[in-house]
């Protein structure tokens, strides 16, 4: 800089090698900021990855008490018909409580009984009858099951539960007793926890899954991706191959660049007035879901839609025209195949938005608490952030562990989207 | 590749369009309160496995949103049921019926106390509510005179209480047990002083916003809506307290304990027999007009109201819901199922 300023008499060699060196480390340093800011980056990342994951792995683990359980016929179906709907009806509850009388032949009193038998999940009668159902052929015998135990016997086996509390232990002191004994005899036991992976939302952390919320974040995102991305598509390449530049053009513009700075509960707002109170679509459904998420995703795909068509050089189009293309065929053979990577990662990055947003979903009714897994667009369904920010929420205490894995199954669900936008972009790509 | 995605959205738009149609619908839908949330799932998730109806979906809500959703109209676009963790105001049933929602069936479901404890590592302490309304107002009286909050440890309060610093760990504005904290504790607390008593006399409006005035001068924290991170915090720093719901005390009591209040500890049997002063009632409403045409109303009703789900023994107690007396739970069981209509 100095030099251009300066009388053009060069300077004695011992300055310039001097002020060299000052530029040399200049150099030097601006490299090391960068460096260092990528350190600091990557630290924080593996230290919010490191807290997350360290929390989450034992959620993939939950404790089972292992009962020998007599399917008793007479109990079950005792008129033998072997009929599903009797089977599904029948008292399994009864099964459990014998079984326990058959270990705990000591424990007399009603308070203990009951102190005993809820160390079980109350779901442990719904396996029984799943298992029942499945196989009717266990009827009449006696079997070692494994069944889910409660979230309280899984926090104390985890080594998740101090000891104390004094008499609003959630473990009493007989308890304790009790589930000593079963460890010693190998009937307790951290198996792979599957529930956490196929079943709906459960008010019991033992029973609670995550798979609900994944199938309500899928229909949600097919339907905000099916919307958004043809429609900003389309926008996108009329301004910017056909639109004349006009004040119309240019208000649109303005109109779109706002509209993606717009938070996002305006949109759900939107959406319970529309779609909602208007049309009367469905509450709690998907397909509202996606549609106002495709509001809030395609200001960015025609964003970024613009931007991948004005890099396509103007010298392809021209050639295209050229060798007697229509401007249509010039658009569809030439310019969008060669914009298409620039507009699936914008494409991405909105719908990454899209899938991590929950504010615009309470106004529409999906932040809520839903058992039965969604089948399809209408059926009522929350979404993935939507089930983190409850169970979050929840005062029991295994719902942490849980959170944090069902965390890490919508980071997982984002790297899959991810590798599928790569992949695409991968088959787009075209060199010139 | 864009015809394919176009061909999606047009799917998917003609779904959209067949599932306007106004059609029946064999779920229930409630919304409401976050604090009668954890109850009000609890009830339909055992409803939906031992009956034959679809469980019922649960939005939370917010008691006051829920009660304006309530009252927005009937047919099955409304909700059936809405939670509040207060009672129904007359503008609220005013606005009901405008909407034509005339009949309501108002059941209290039990109480909630609201806990200020610390970390079980602390020592235990004893409050008055005059003791927490000095600590927390924003202004206090002293010498006849409002003046700002001078209190800095809880020592130069009652000579009793610990030499720490205040530092109270609480819920924002927005939230619901804020509201119920202010009313029921800051409230009383203020009481105790003649001078803010007589006022709350003759300036209630004055009053009000002296005693519901908490003191933003780093003494009390705002800790956000989610009572497992005050929880967490109280742990690392056993000098704080913390407001919470009770529910949270029950399940961590290996973790923190709660202080006793004009000498009565949180304890389940004190706050059921309204012995703890810090406690409130929760409440759901039920659409009478929707109990004909949605599947499933009164039987789920039934479920809420069966000594199995809230009684002393029942899963609402494991969940931290404190009942109502033996007499008082059997007469509103049985106005309940018989869907009686509100009396303000």
């Amino acid at each position: 800089m100095t030099e251009t300023t300066a009388p053009s008499r060069p300077a004695p060699r011992a300055k310039r090698s001097g002020r060299l060196a000052r530029r040399y480390a200049a150099e030097r340093r601006f490299r090391a900021y960068g460096i260092a800011a990528i350190a600091l980056s990557i630290t924080f990342l593996l230290l919010l990855f490191g807290s997350i994951l360290n929390q989450a792995w034992s959620a993939l683990q939950q404790t089972r008490i292992g009962l020998d359980i007599h399917f008793d016929a007479a109990l079950l179906d005792p008129d033998g018909t072997r009929d599903p709907a009797i089977l599904a009806k029948a008292d399994y509850g009864a099964l459990v409580k014998k079984a326990w009388r058959e270990r705990f032949p000591e424990v007399r009193k009603r308070r203990d009984k009951r102190a005993l038998r809820r160390l079980l999940s109350v779901g442990a009668p719904y396996e029984l009858a799943a298992m029942a159902s499945a196989d009717p052929g266990l009827i009449g015998t006696t079997q070692r099951v494994w069944l889910t135990a409660s979230d309280d016997v899984d926090m104390w086996l985890k080594g998740k539960l101090a000891e104390g509390g004094g008499k609003r232990a959630k473990i009493g002191a007989k308890a304790l007793g009790w589930l000593t004994m079963l460890r010693d005899e190998g009937r307790l036991e951290r198996q792979f926890n599957s529930a956490f992976f196929t079943a709906g939302d459960s008010r019991e952390p033992e029973l609670a899954g995550v798979w609900g919320a994944v199938a309500g974040s899928f229909f949600t995102l097919v339907v905000c991706l099916g919307l958004a991305f043809p429609f900003g598509v389309m926008t996108a390449v009329y301004l910017q191959e056909f639109a004349p530049r006009n004040r119309w053009t240019d208000l649109i513009e303005v109109n779109t660049n706002n509209l993606a700075a717009v938070p996002s509960i305006v949109f759900g707002l939107l959406g319970l007035a529309v779609l909602l109170n208007f049309a009367g679509l469905p509450r709690s459904a998907p397909l509202v879901g996606g549609i106002v998420l495709a509001l809030m995703t395609l200001p960015t795909i025609i964003i970024a839609g613009r931007a991948a068509l004005q890099a396509v050089p103007p010298s392809i189009r021209e050639a295209a025209l050229g060798v007697g293309a229509s401007e249509m065929q010039v658009v569809l053979h030439h310019v969008l195949p060669l914009a298409m990577p620039g507009i699936l990662t914008g494409t991405i990055l909105g719908a990454a938005r899209a899938l991590g947003e929950t504010a615009p979903l309470l106004m529409i009714g999906m932040v809520a608490f839903i058992v039965d897994i969604p089948a399809d667009f209408t059926d009522p369904a929350t979404a993935l952030p939507v089930q983190i920010y409850l169970w979050a929420d929840a005062p029991e205490r295994a719902f942490a562990e849980r959170t944090a894995a069902a965390i890490l199954v919508l980071l997982g669900f984002l790297v899959c989207m991810n590798l599928a936008a790569v992949m695409l972009r991968r088959a787009f790509e075209q060199r010139w | 590749m864009n015809q394919q995605t176009l061909t999606l959205a047009a799917a998917v738009t003609a779904l959209g369009l067949l599932a306007g149609g106004a059609q029946a619908r064999d779920q229930i839908r409630i919304v409401g309160s976050s604090t009668v949330f954890p109850f009000s799932t609890a009830v339909a998730e055992a409803f939906g496995r031992s009956s034959d109806f679809k469980t019922p979906v649960v939005e939370s809500t917010g008691s006051g949103g829920g009660l304006k959703l309530f009252c927005a109209g009937l047919g099955t676009g409304h909700p059936d049921i809405t939670n509040a963790s207060r009672r129904i105001k007359s503008s609220e049933v005013e606005n009901c019926a405008k909407n034509g929602v005339t009949e309501i069936t108002e059941v209290k479901v039990g109480y909630d106390g609201i806990v200020i404890g610390n970390a079980a590592a602390g020592e235990p302490v004893a409050l008055g509510l005059k003791q927490v309304f000095m600590a927390l107002a924003k202004q206090v009286p002293i010498d006849g005179e409002l003046v700002d909050n001078p209190y800095v440890t809880w020592r130069q309060i009652d000579p009793s209480l610990p030499g720490a610093k205040i530092e109270v760990l609480g819920p924002p504005p927005t939230s619901g047990t804020r509201d119920a904290f202010v009313e029921l504790a800051m409230e009383k607390g203020a009481k105790a002083f003649p001078m803010l008593k007589a006022m709350a006399k003759a300036d209630k409006k004055t009053f009000k916003a002296v005693a519901h005035t908490i003191r933003e001068d780093g003494h009390f924290i705002e800790a956000g809506e989610n009572d497992n991170l005050i929880v967490q915090k109280l742990e690392k720093n056993p000098a704080a307290f913390g407001i919470f719901g009770f529910s949270f005390l029950d399940q961590n009591a290996d973790r923190i304990q709660g202080a006793s209040i004009d000498g009565v500890a949180p304890e389940f049997e004190d706050i059921a027999e309204g012995r703890y002063p810090v406690s409130r009632s929760l409440y759901f409403y039920v659409k009478k007009a929707h109990a004909d045409t949605i599947p499933g109303i009164r039987e789920f009703v039934a479920e809420f109201t069966s000594d199995k789900a809230w009684g002393p023994d029942g899963y609402l107690a494991d969940k931290g819901l404190i009942p109502l007396p033996d007499a008082e739970r059997a007469g509103v069981a049985r106005d309940a199922r018989g869907l009686a209509d509100l009396s303000m």
